[in-house]
């Protein structure tokens, strides 16, 4: 078949240092992946394309780059699964990163994330004289996260890395969740209590990019998402991150649905003046005014046209029954 | 067609314009609704992030009440429906999962038999009704309107709960309802992205960053409008779009369609019916095109 590979290029060294697309039509077989019909192209037609790529079997994670849009590890992708109308198919490097050249991009602050998440075993105790031994039963729940190869491409499509580039992002924390989640691991206290600080787990907006790029299957977002339980659950409940999940919560246990009224109030961390001190956290609330004050222009636009929820919130029909499966099951997870 | 109707949080609370105009569209496309006023929030993805087994319960309760209703569920948020298709999915693939839910559930004398569907009213305009039928209810077309589609992460992700391999028209059913309105579609970037809501409270700086690059890629796109299918994408997307602005100081004045409303104005129903005074954005300048006011 013929494909119509439509390249984005850039060369810091050349005359033309703009970003361009360049468009390749290549006579290619069935069943070649996007990273053949690269290759094909280095080799037979533009040897001037610079991209990543080793072991071609999706192991290595080097050959990471958008294909119509999207990470993808490119030698894990056939072209008949991504050819669009007309045998199109748009190659781009990986976002959220910068390009070195072409389809090349700079890993370094990758690394530099990783790394900052301590990704290395730390026990406490003496050293055993032999391995660290762990059972299998205690090790097979991190299969998923360690088949991660480090690859990017969540990195890559991370919505809030898009505008948050102090954000640890996803493959360092499902990094960081792996060595919490290791029963050999010693430092979980604090190590969530480096996770739970600016830029770590609560800046994920859950907007599941990562889960549905990652080739390997890790899902980056649902460990994020068991390091805010752990968080939480390990006394760091200082956020407003954890003050909106606990909020969030209590609004459903109690009514069968949101109050949208005083979730802000209650994440902001003011919700300790009505929930009878139960929260109450005075420097956090001083911290917070301006927060809230932030809000107040927002409230008032949408409350002129009308756009507010109802004052009074009221419980759904049956809400005892929703309490119940609340008591039942907030305890044993 | 008939369905159990699952209306959500936010759709009579910080959206209160979306509850009435998805009901009066859904009369007038001949949808009947029987509204499930005993369901419970889904969770949003929130809940599930401390216990997601309290989660899927909830949901397998909405389940089995519409199974119980003998119905299908209809609802109007992505979040609802994709937290929804998510613990529909683990319910249904792990059946000793299901088994021990059912067993909370049973002192209600309620049981999710795994039988119940769930759509956004988005898919059933495309699936149930049909795009051929819902162009036979169009008498006012928007014609020359410009409208970009903003879908909300959890209706397009991860698309493995939410039946694309079986249903694939879904990954562009937002841009053919937009098309049978009449109204031409502004392809952007942003479309499938977030709006940045649910971590408006823990980092407003990038919550807002996102409003402004999806608004203003739009705009800057030719789009005249953005419609949504998603209520609490339409809370970011409108309500911190004046904050956006200011972030990037410069006027961005894009309106933010709840996908009820646009298909209310293709049906010649009145503006303010559809809530379109509602807005932080005003619709003015947009309805004026059309000649209408709210």
């Amino acid at each position: 078949m013929e494909v119509n590979l439509k390249v984005k290029r850039f060369d810091p060294e050349s005359d033309n240092t703009e970003s361009h697309y360049q468009e390749y039509n290549l006579e290619v077989e069935d069943y070649y992946t996007v990273l053949d019909s690269l290759i094909k192209v280095r080799e037979e037609v533009d040897g001037s394309l610079a991209l990543r790529c080793s072991c071609r079997a999706s192991i290595c994670g080097s050959c990471s780059m958008r294909v119509n849009g999207h990470a993808k590890l490119v030698c894990k992708t056939k072209i008949t699964d991504v050819a669009k109308e007309g045998n199109e198919i748009v190659v781009e490097p990986m976002g959220n990163m910068r390009v070195v050249k072409d389809l090349v991009t700079d890993m370094k602050p990758f690394w530099d994330k990783v790394r900052s998440v301590q990704p290395w075993l730390q026990p406490s105790g003496p050293a055993p004289e032999a391995e660290y031994i762990a059972s299998n039963e205690s090790m097979l729940h991190l299969n998923g996260v360690m088949s991660c190869i480090m690859c990017g491409a969540c990195v890559s499509d991370c919505t809030t890395l898009e505008v948050d580039h102090n954000y640890v992002g996803p493959a360092a924390l499902a990094k960081a969740y792996r060595f919490v989640a290791d029963p050999r691991d010693d430092q979980d206290e604090s190590r969530l209590k480096m996770y739970n600080s600016y830029g770590g787990i609560w800046d994920c907006t859950r907007c599941m990019e990562c889960v549905q790029v990652c080739p390997k299957g890790v899902a980056p977002m649902d460990r994020i998402m068991v390091l805010r339980d752990n968080a939480i659950e390990a006394g760091f409940s200082n956020t407003n991150g954890a003050r909106h999940t606990e909020a969030f919560n209590d609004s459903i246990k109690h009514s069968g649905h949101l109050d949208e009224l005083t979730l802000p109030i209650k994440t902001f961390g003011m919700g300790g003046i009505f929930m009878f001190g139960k929260m109450l956290d005075i420097p956090a609330l001083i911290r917070n005014i301006p927060s809230l004050m932030g809000l107040l222009p927002v409230g008032l636009r949408a409350f002129r046209r009308g756009k507010v929820p109802p004052i009074f919130h009221k419980k759904i029909q049956g809400a005892d029954k929703i309490r119940n499966i609340f008591e039942k099951l907030e305890s044993k997870k | 067609m008939k369905y159990a109707f699952f209306p959500g949080c936010v759709s009579r609370g910080g959206c209160p314009e979306l509850y009435p105009s998805s009901i009066q569209v859904c009369e007038r496309l001949g949808l009947e609704l029987e509204v499930m006023e005993g369901a419970s929030c889904t969770g949003a993805g929130v809940l599930q992030e401390k216990n997601q087994k309290l989660g899927d319960t909830l949901n397998a309760r909405t389940f089995a009440m519409a199974e119980a209703m003998g119905l299908p569920i209809m609802t109007i948020c992505s979040t609802c429906q994709g937290t929804m298709s998510q613990a529909h999915k683990r319910l249904n693939d792990d059946l000793e999962y299901r088994a021990e839910i059912n067993q909370i559930l049973a002192e209600e004398g309620l049981e999710y038999k795994g039988e119940v569907v769930v759509k956004h009213l988005l898919w059933i305009l495309v699936e149930d009704l049909g795009l051929e039928t819902l162009r036979e209810y169009i008498t006012n077309p928007l014609s020359g309107l410009r409208m970009a589609p903003f879908y909300g992460c959890y209706i397009i992700r991860p698309t493995g709960a939410l039946g694309f391999d079986e249903h694939p028209e879904r990954q562009e059913s937002l841009e053919r309802v937009i098309e049978v309105l009449g109204a031409e579609v502004v392809e952007f970037e942003g479309k499938t992205r977030c709006c940045g809501f649910p971590i408006l409270t823990i980092n407003e700086k990038a919550s807002v960053s996102m409003v402004a690059n999806h608004t203003i890629e739009a705009r800057d796109l030719g789009a005249d409008a953005m419609v949504t299918p998603c209520p609490l994408c339409h809370l970011n997307l409108d309500g911190f779009q004046p904050k956006a602005a200011s972030q990037r100081n410069e006027v961005i004045d894009l309106p933010i369609l709840h996908l009820p409303q646009v298909l209310g104005l293709a049906m010649g129903m009145e503006p303010k019916a559809m809530g379109l005074n509602k807005h932080v954005i005003s619709t003015k300048k947009l309805l004026s095109r059309f000649a209408l006011t709210a």
